[in-house]
């Protein structure tokens, strides 16, 4: 198991939300579970990521980097139980959540 | 988050299932994933926790009656019972003792207790057996749903039979010990688990049906199992003497009528099919109908 903390920063982010937070994925292999909260941060967004596939540090943060440039969102606390998902997958997930977090479905 | 593609009740998260189910938007979820009650064992061996145990516990509506819900997710940790999983089914169903629901509905889908927290989870089944019965003992029906991945094995195949009644789909596999279990201490003369055909129709749905063990068999799909919870609603089962004492009758018949056979095949045929091999391919209204021409149907 690896912890993975990264903060991110997008310029004018977008804040609105309508819920207060979005649960998507199960905890399977293959698989992980997004749970984003939406959360006072300065309008940045933290990831705290639980593994369990070690030393993909760079992955990870090449997933974030792609969802925050796509979506640039501010003010989410996003905690991720991750059972060694492909990097697609990760992206997925996080877009269901935050799509839900918008009121999308 | 109800399903959109596809209608498979086997396919559906826990929290797709119990949205299915339920009244449109009337869950209300006791320890959601935001309160992170998570296993405190699992780092130890490296496992990944989730952030609800993999089941999820509340209150709802059911056509417009109180009902609490549980659903285990079958996904993580084979839907095995952990300490924080257990404590929190117990917790739901001591609870209804005091709120006293319509019924409660338990939408089982676990293989057992889990390896990794043992004690505490052998424990929290007991405590679950313990919990059913106080609340049937109060006339509060509790209803249970086998039709996921990991059917019901180990504590969950003794918890299953401990419901008032039970629904499934021929997808979901009932039992104690699983094929694998069987196979690994007599032998695969015994019992071959790369037989699926074998496996399903000794552990599946329909033989489950056939044995009076499962009340009805329901149709792969959430909106099937919510209308048959609907009906068993409305004409609770009890646990009055005389039906224990039918249901003792019926077991010891059981034993006497089968015993020395081997495939279910075998016991098929001596219920009285003319035609047992075409029973994997009926629909469940067909084996229904099938089966009350021959037996005059089970007890409750």
């Amino acid at each position: 198991m690896e912890h993975i903390s990264l903060e991110k920063e997008t310029k004018s982010p977008d804040i609105a939300f309508s819920k207060a937070s979005s649960l998507r994925g199960v905890v399977s292999s293959g698989n992980l579970e997004v749970l984003i909260e939406i959360k006072e941060l300065g309008g940045k967004c933290r990831f705290e990521i639980d593994t369990a596939a070690d030393g993909f540090g760079k992955t990870w943060k090449a997933v974030i980097d792609d969802f925050m440039e796509r979506r640039k969102p501010g003010n989410l606390l996003v905690s991720i139980n991750d059972y060694a998902a492909s990097p697609d997958v990760v992206g997925l997930r996080l877009d269901q959540a935050y799509e839900d977090l918008k009121g999308g479905e | 988050m109800k399903l959109k593609i596809g209608k498979s009740y086997y396919e559906a998260t826990a929290r797709q299932r119990i949205a299915c189910i339920l009244d449109n938007g009337t869950f209300k979820e006791i320890l959601p994933p935001q309160e992170k009650k998570i296993s405190p064992h699992l780092e130890m061996f490296n496992i990944p926790v989730a952030f609800d145990d993999g089941v999820v516990v509340g209150e709802g509506q059911i056509d417009g009656k109180p009902v609490s819900i549980l659903a285990q997710e079958g996904k993580f940790m084979g839907g095995a019972f952990g300490e924080v999983h257990s404590a929190k089914i117990t917790g739901l169903l001591k609870r209804s003792l005091r709120t006293k629901p319509a019924a409660v509905v338990c939408l089982w889908d676990s293989g057992g207790v889990r390896l990794q927290e043992a004690n505490a989870g052998e424990i929290g089944v007991t405590e679950i057996i313990r919990s059913i019965f106080d609340l049937r003992a109060v006339n509060i029906p509790v209803i249970g749903v086998v039709g996921g991945s990991c059917g019901c094995f180990g504590g969950a195949g003794i918890i299953s039979a401990c419901c008032d009644v039970l629904l499934c789909s021929e997808e979901a596999r009932i039992g104690v010990s699983g094929p694998e279990v069987i196979e690994t201490t007599m032998g695969v003369d015994a019992f071959d688990s790369r037989d699926k055909a074998l496996v399903w129709r000794t552990t599946g749905g329909k033989n489950r049906y056939l044995f009076g063990f499962v009340k009805t068999l329901v149709e792969n799909t959430p909106d099937a199992f919510r209308a048959e919870i609907i009906k068993e609603m409305k004409e609770p089962c009890g646990l009055a003497l005389e039906q224990i004492e039918q249901k003792h009758a019926a077991l010891k018949k059981r034993l006497e009528d089968f015993s020395g056979l081997g495939d279910a095949l075998e016991i098929w045929a001596k219920m009285g099919f003319e035609k047992p091999e075409e029973i994997p391919g009926m629909s469940e209204k067909e084996l229904a109908e099938e089966f009350k021409r021959v037996s005059g149907g089970i007890i409750c």
